[in-house]
């Protein structure tokens, strides 16, 4: 079996004892950064809350409590539990959207970051293995979508595709496309020429067979390590698209969505900008911890220079 | 050094034609084409479409279109505005030094702050100093910016009063447009009252556009210099002596510089993406904000022209500085 580093990730600990199991050295690297350890637990608890929304929001996302129009959160004065983070313009919990909208974040991310990364990895490996016109032809046109600052070109897809949110899913899948092609490729060519590799091809494998089953899982690291960058990535640009008007349409509880709407009350009732802007801020900043880490932890060459 | 130049360029052609194919093919695939989009809701009988249609060359076949539409890019011609039926060009050169004039700052204020607090965090390394330059630089480069901008103007502007909301100078003044630089106009109008609008206008977009740059500079800063800091020149330049501020100014800074160079050159596209949103947020009457009015109002000829007009200030910028690594650092060169 070839020399596999991130395939520790689906190993269980413990499969081989002496020396350490693959997935303990991994752990023990990562939980080396304690900036890595507190995103993964900020993750962890999003997840949590992404899934069991229904049972932690006190109140329905888009039921409008009419007779508590922008009530403060709880430790103002006027302000109730019932609405411990207050309500909006129109009377709907904060806290409640701010729940659901994590759900809507999460699964924006995975979305966007799994297309992303399932084509970008083809597109890479064709590009690395099969090299000349496919390479070519295929890095030409990522060159073209790294022209664009990511927004604008988000955006320009938004623009033929119509405003929304599954439509912003696809544009930020298509933002972050180059990135995973650019090192699916790299990673492919430096595999390729490996005695591994000739040895598979020469007991018979084929283009196919070398690609996905021999050479991808050798190329896994950076690209782990990318997927994590990207969905914070995925999540702010989401957030920056519904707060555009172009992603998520009211009242759909999504943080960027929500903060568009709360604009005009930023005076009288500031409470309605700081949550969800915070609750992005803080989803955000876990993801880019656990991605450090990751990095930090997955590639030996950087965890030697950065100790 | 000719012939790097010269490779670098017409690896440039490619990208140039990809992205006129990506702004040609955004009025294609949009819904309904642009004919129908100007009939509005009554419709519009078959021989008036027919006639509009053959006047905008629209019933060519489409490589012949796409061949004119090169035509008309070189030559300067993007069309006009669906809503102010003026050129678009000419749209985007009016409004373009507003957003040139925030980019500068806040790239000028992330080097600014940015490089003493790399330089501090790489050599006070592992001190409460190095972790709160990087904790800091890692919650800017998480921020959502348009979140930021709210909340400075919610601090600033709305608690403490002391900067505008939003635009770029007073409405009392009235400064002759000579550069479009609202700085330089006010100066040349020797109006101080003016240049003092217009300074304090730009105090908090700065802040918000330049926090992600000032971010990733610093981090690049400190790993650069932690990277520089052990090698055997340092130690030299230690060894014979000289003031310490002076080994970590004159020796480490200037060679871990090369890398901040490219990151900052970098910074281009993440400023334009960010400049779109700190735009529409303080009413910046840049390039920006007329975007997304375009893409609001679907303007597309300003969205298309947009659209190119800021790819190639990438493309050029980043071969600029792709040349200018090349003059720094000759392994390039020959890569």
């Amino acid at each position: 079996m070839p020399d596999v580093a991130p395939a520790v990730l689906a190993m269980p600990s413990g499969t081989d004892a002496v020396p350490p199991s693959r997935a303990r050295e991994f752990w023990r690297a990562f939980s080396q950064n304690r900036g890595a350890v507190v995103g993964l637990a900020l993750g962890g608890v999003l997840v949590v809350l992404a899934l069991a929304a229904d049972g932690i929001a006190p109140h329905s996302p888009i039921e409008q409590f009419r007779d508590f129009e922008l009530a403060p959160p709880f430790w103002h004065a006027g302000g109730t539990l019932r609405f411990p983070l207050g309500t909006d313009a129109v009377g709907r919990d904060i806290l409640s959207r701010i729940v659901y909208g994590t759900r809507l974040s999460l699964l924006i991310g995975t979305i966007s970051v799994a297309i992303s990364l399932t084509l970008g990895s083809v597109l890479g490996l064709l590009a690395g293995y099969f090299r000349g016109i496919v390479d070519t032809a295929i890095m030409r046109l990522m060159d073209v979508m790294l022209a664009l600052p990511s927004l604008l070109l988000a955006i320009a897809v938004v623009a033929i595709l119509g405003p929304g949110l599954i439509n912003a899913m696809y544009a930020i899948a298509i933002v972050l496309l180059p990135h995973y092609v650019r090192l699916a490729r790299a990673a492919v060519i430096a595999e390729a020429g490996r005695e591994y590799v000739t040895s598979s091809r020469i007991a018979g494998a084929g283009a196919l067979r070398l690609m996905f089953a021999t050479i991808l899982p050798n190329c896994m690291a950076p690209l782990i390590v990318q997927a994590t960058l990207g969905f914070s990535n995925a999540i702010l640009d989401a957030a920056a698209l519904g707060f555009l008007g172009l992603g998520a349409q009211p009242p759909t509880p999504e943080w960027g969505a929500m903060l568009a709407s709360a604009l005009e009350f930023i005076e009288r009732a500031p409470w309605v900008v700081t949550s969800p802007g915070l609750a992005i801020l803080v989803t955000v900043l876990a993801f880019n911890l656990t991605g450090d880490g990751l990095r930090d932890a997955l590639d030996p060459k950087l965890r030697r220079s950065m100790a | 050094m000719l012939r790097f130049v010269l490779r670098r360029l017409a690896l440039i052609i490619p990208t140039f034609f990809g992205v006129t194919l990506l702004a040609f093919a955004l009025i294609h695939l949009i819904p309904g084409d642009p004919v129908e989009n100007l009939s509005g809701e009554r419709g519009m009988d078959p021989a008036r479409r027919a006639r509009l249609l053959h006047q905008f060359g629209l019933d060519q076949p489409l490589p012949l279109q796409y061949v004119r539409y090169i035509g008309q890019v070189l030559r300067g011609d993007l069309g006009e505005s669906l809503t102010t039926h003026d050129s678009v060009a000419r749209e985007f050169a009016t409004l373009f030094p507003a957003t040139v004039e925030l980019a500068f700052f806040a790239l000028a204020f992330a080097l600014v702050v940015g490089l003493p607090a790399g330089v501090l965090a790489a050599v006070k390394r592992n001190t409460v100093a190095d972790y709160a330059v990087m904790g800091v630089s890692l919650t800017g480069y998480s921020m959502p910016i348009f979140w930021w901008a709210l909340l400075l103007i919610l601090f600033f502007s709305v608690q403490l009063g002391i900067t505008p909301v939003s635009g770029r100078i007073a409405v009392q003044y009235d400064v002759p447009a000579v550069t479009g630089l609202m700085l330089v106009d006010a100066l040349l109008a020797g109006d101080m009252g003016a240049f003092r609008s217009a300074l304090s206008h730009l105090v908090l977009p700065t802040i918000a556009l330049g926090t992600i740059p000032l971010a990733v500079i610093s981090r690049m800063t400190r790993s650069a210099m932690l990277e520089v800091l052990r090698d055997d020149f340092v130690r030299a330049a230690r060894a014979k002596g000289l003031p310490r501020w002076r080994v970590i100014v004159v020796h480490a800074l200037r060679n871990a510089l090369i890398p901040v160079v490219t990151v900052v050159g970098l910074q281009v596209g993440l400023l334009l993406s960010g400049a779109i949103l700190t735009e529409t947020i303080f009413s910046w009457p840049g390039i920006g904000n007329w975007l997304i009015h375009g893409v609001q109002s679907r303007d597309y000829p300003v969205v298309q022209g947009g659209i190119l007009l800021i790819a190639g200030i990438v493309i050029a910028v980043n071969l600029v500085v792709d040349l200018l690594y090349g003059v720094v650092n000759p392994r390039i060169r020959h890569a």
